[in-house]
């Protein structure tokens, strides 16, 4: 099985406060969908967050440990990198869909345009991949220059998966990708993301555990700010090894 | 399009770095330049005002009972002036604060969502009508209105400046009145009408306190504007300064007096010249402090509702 | 409320029912005179064009680059904190002392004289807060999950910026520019300190001429007047006949404001309709 990456000892806090991550580490599979689970607070999302260096964003924060990617082993949280280059390789899809109010071929073309690609048939063909990955193709295909702002709310994050697939990014972040979408749509990203593990490999958020059993090939708890346990979701959903662990996917918390 | 990470010196890199930092280089110095404006404004004020006190001591600029910084026989007043800055000042406020706050009420606990709607732009006009014409609507309707009413009254005169004035600054108070209301949580409102208190009671006695502290920094901002305003004084309230609380005589604000002066011609320098420096100083003085007043009791009222 | 309606109603119709006679094509190509039913507002309304385009050119991009600052770069500082309170006393500052500091520092001191720029220039920094004000409004009802939308495919600062912020905000930045702009030409106090001549009978010189270099600046430099200082002039004299000039030049500048306003509030309503968050 080959790693993609590689989570070694990360320690995370914003300024000077406590450490919101405590010593985490987890490989992550390429061409595999790994699920990050836990009650509300427990840092999962903040775990995915390192990845792209979002938290940069904000000011005053502290990184500790590494995340290498591999097999160059560059350590993406290392001061020498640079967070824009990180993002350029790992995209990210959010809770919310959140699509520019532009066209939906604009949407698209935005992350090529921002790596200096001009070349309009380039550009084009890309588009098209990219809606025919996300599933959006079909029903968006004679519309293109409308605004994406005009599409319900599970194309609207199919829109935003077809965007982040055009850069073909080496792993792709999923922030409770279908927290705020009804049930039908969230069926339809399920499979969309189980389709998606052959050309990318995939990290995902959820609050929802019927969907991580049911999509993740592996699956990692966490409990505030600690990685309790990491295995096959099968493994980890059938027979957990920690106590915490089945009691938080028994319900019994959180 | 795979990206290698580059190291921090590449010169992509450096590039990219450099052109994000002249970026924000150049915004920071428009943003500071504001700064230098105020600096610049106060700067000029008191560089060119300071003179003026070569020639008049202290005591004469508080205690003469005249501002006549331009006759033969010169007398040097302020309080002339300040009197009459006053005088129109707070009739403006007599028709401004209750106006505006019926209104803010009315928009703020009365009116539905679209009615707001309309009636803010509405309201918002009659700030952007250019002082000008307000002058020329209190000089050309209200005062001759006013002499039918009060005869006797000068043709220019104190009321009728002020009152324009005051429909001028209606939407000034009324705006940041209702914002104010509009910040009150709703469980207190709706705290009161479960007791029984009709609408009216509510918005009168709950809210109004409620929001007190905003409702107050409106006045105050409302109070500077009028303090500062220029046009409707210098067209229908006269040139005469005078230490009188009469508003059926003519009188003469600062502003005015500034407009007037400059209205003929001035030498630098000259005595004239200094004297609209001196006033603005004072001017000034009185609108800052109204102003960090007002907003002290805003940001208070701000960290209250948060 | 109705009471502050009915007042601005009475005004505008006292204003037009005196002033319209005079409004003619004679009157927006004429030239200010001694008599009254010669005279026209012809320098006025070219003036007002002139002061405000420089005005424009002065304070869009200065205040907006101010609004990009506060809202999308400063660090929450003491300094930071200065600017703000600063920005809120400017817009507090009674306007005619932006012209006692112009008459010092533009006529004097930088020896401008009284010129097209220095009045564009005093109304330049006198709607310098509104504009800053109102892009930061319009800035901040954009939502932080666009701009993460946009990191997150690895666009830098300014590529946000520019393609995202600026774009979507765009709509409220027009409608303050266009508030800023119906104020400048409607501002008279500050513009008689710095000695607006009142009665000029010529235009600036043009900025296009058949001889080479063909543009000229020079109109830059050249005296001027300004709608309300011309309003203003009539309204003082003492001869009635006057006060229908007044009237007249009343009701072009009411209609210039109001009809901005309402672009204002059109540019808004449109915007709020295409960008809902």
């Amino acid at each position: 099985m080959n790693r993609k990456a590689e989570v070694k000892n990360l320690n995370f806090s914003y300024s000077h406060s406590a450490l919101v991550l405590k010593s985490v580490s987890l490989p992550i599979f390429e061409n595999k969908i790994t699920a990050l689970i836990g009650p509300s607070g427990c840092g999962k999302t903040t775990l995915l967050r390192c990845f792209n260096r979002m938290h940069d964003l904000y000011g005053n924060v502290k990184y500790d440990g590494s995340i290498l990617l591999l097999p160059d082993q560059v350590n993406i949280l290392s001061t020498d990198i640079d967070p824009i280059e990180v993002r350029m390789k790992i995209g990210m899809v959010f809770q919310k869909p959140n699509p520019f109010p532009k066209s939906i071929y604009e949407n698209i073309a935005y992350g090529l345009r921002i790596r200096g690609i001009k070349k309009k048939s380039y550009i084009d063909e890309k588009v098209e991949d990219s809606l025919k990955m996300a599933g959006l193709w079909q029903e968006v295909s004679d519309r293109l220059h409308t605004g994406a702002n005009s599409l319900s709310g599970g194309q609207q994050q199919r829109l935003c998966i077809a965007r982040a697939l055009a850069t073909e990014p080496d792993i792709l972040l999923l922030d409770e990708p279908t927290s705020a979408l009804d049930p039908i749509s969230t069926a339809h990203i399920e499979e969309l993301v189980a389709s998606l593990k052959k050309k990318v490999t995939i990290l995902m958020v959820t609050h929802n555990l019927h969907q991580a059993a049911r999509t993740a090939d592996y699956t990692a708890f966490m409990y505030l700010g600690e990685l309790i346990e990491f295995g096959e979701s099968s493994q980890i959903f059938t027979n957990p090894k920690e106590q915490k662990t089945e009691n938080y996917i028994t319900g019994r918390f959180g | 399009m795979k990206t290698e990470f580059s190291t921090p010196h590449s010169t992509k890199r450096r590039f990219r770095v450099l052109k994000e930092f002249l970026i924000k280089a150049f915004l920071f110095i428009c943003a500071a330049s504001s700064v230098l404006v105020t600096v610049g404004v106060v700067w000029t004020l008191v560089v060119e005002a300071l003179p003026f006190f070569d020639d008049v001591s202290l005591s004469q600029f508080l205690f003469d009972r005249e501002w006549t910084p331009l006759f033969e026989n010169a007398q040097y007043g302020i309080m002339t002036l300040v009197c009459g800055t006053l005088l129109t000042t707070v009739i403006a406020l007599l028709v401004a604060i209750p106006l505006g706050t019926i209104t803010a009420v009315f928009l703020s606990e009365y009116s539905s969502e679209k009615m707001r709607e309309i009636f803010k732009p509405i309201l918002e006009l009659l700030a952007a009508i250019p002082t000008v014409v307000y002058g020329y609507f209190a000089m050309l309707f209200v005062t001759p209105l006013l002499q039918k009413i009060i005869p006797g009254i000068s043709s220019f005169n104190a009321l009728s400046a002020g009152l324009v004035m005051g429909v001028m600054i209606i939407p000034y108070i009324s705006s940041l009145s209702e914002d104010a209301m509009r910040a009150v949580p709703l469980h207190l409102r709706e705290g009161s009408l479960a007791l029984g208190a009709s609408k009216f009671q509510t918005s009168f006695r709950v809210i109004l306190p409620a929001a007190f502290s905003g409702v107050a920094s409106a006045y105050i901002l409302g109070i500077s504007r009028a303090l500062g305003e220029t046009m409707v004084v210098a067209i229908a309230a006269g040139l005469q300064p005078r230490l009188s609380f009469n508003p059926l005589e003519s009188t003469q604000t600062i502003t005015a007096f500034i407009v007037q002066v400059s209205l003929g011609d001035l030498p630098q320098g000259s005595i004239g010249y200094r004297s609209i420096y001196v006033s603005g100083l004072v001017l000034l003085i009185f609108t800052l402090v109204f102003n960090l007043i007002g907003q002290l009791i805003r940001s208070n009222m701000e960290k209250k509702f948060k | 409320m109705i009471v502050a309606l009915v007042i601005l109603l009475s005004l505008i119709i006292d204003m037009a029912m005196t002033g319209m006679p005079r409004i003619s094509s004679h009157f927006f190509t004429s030239f200010p005179s001694r008599f009254p039913e010669r005279a026209g507002i012809l320098s006025a309304w070219v003036g007002s064009f002139c002061v405000v385009l420089v005005t424009a050119l002065m304070a869009i991009p200065l205040g907006i680059a101010s609004g990009i600052y506060l809202e999308e770069y400063a660090p929450k500082n003491i300094f930071t904190k200065i600017i703000e309170i600063n920005i809120l006393n400017l817009a507090g500052i009674p306007s005619i002392t932006f012209g006692l500091m112009a008459l010092g520092i533009f006529v004097y001191r930088f020896g401008l004289g009284q010129t097209i720029i220095t009045a564009g220039m005093t109304l330049g920094l006198l709607v310098l807060p509104i504009i800053i004000v109102t892009t930061r409004e319009a800035i901040r009802t954009i939502p932080s999950h666009i701009r993460e939308a946009s990191y997150s495919l690895g666009a830098t600062k300014w590529q946000t910026i520019w393609n995202h912020i600026l774009p979507y905000s765009s709509g409220g930045i027009m409608t303050g520019v266009v508030i800023a702009l119906s104020r400048a030409i409607g501002e008279t106090a500050p513009l008689i300190t710095v000695g607006a001549l009142t009665f000029i009978a010529f235009l600036p010189t043009a900025p296009v001429s058949d001889i080479a270099p063909y543009l000229s600046m020079k109109w830059l430099t050249d005296p001027y007047t300004v709608m309300p200082i011309q309003m203003f002039n009539w309204v003082s004299r003492p001869q009635e006949e006057f006060h229908i000039n007044a009237a007249a030049a009343g009701l072009v500048l009411l209609t210039m404001t109001l009809l901005l306003n309402a672009v204002a509030i059109y540019i808004r309503y449109r915007f709020r309709k295409k960008y809902k968050w």
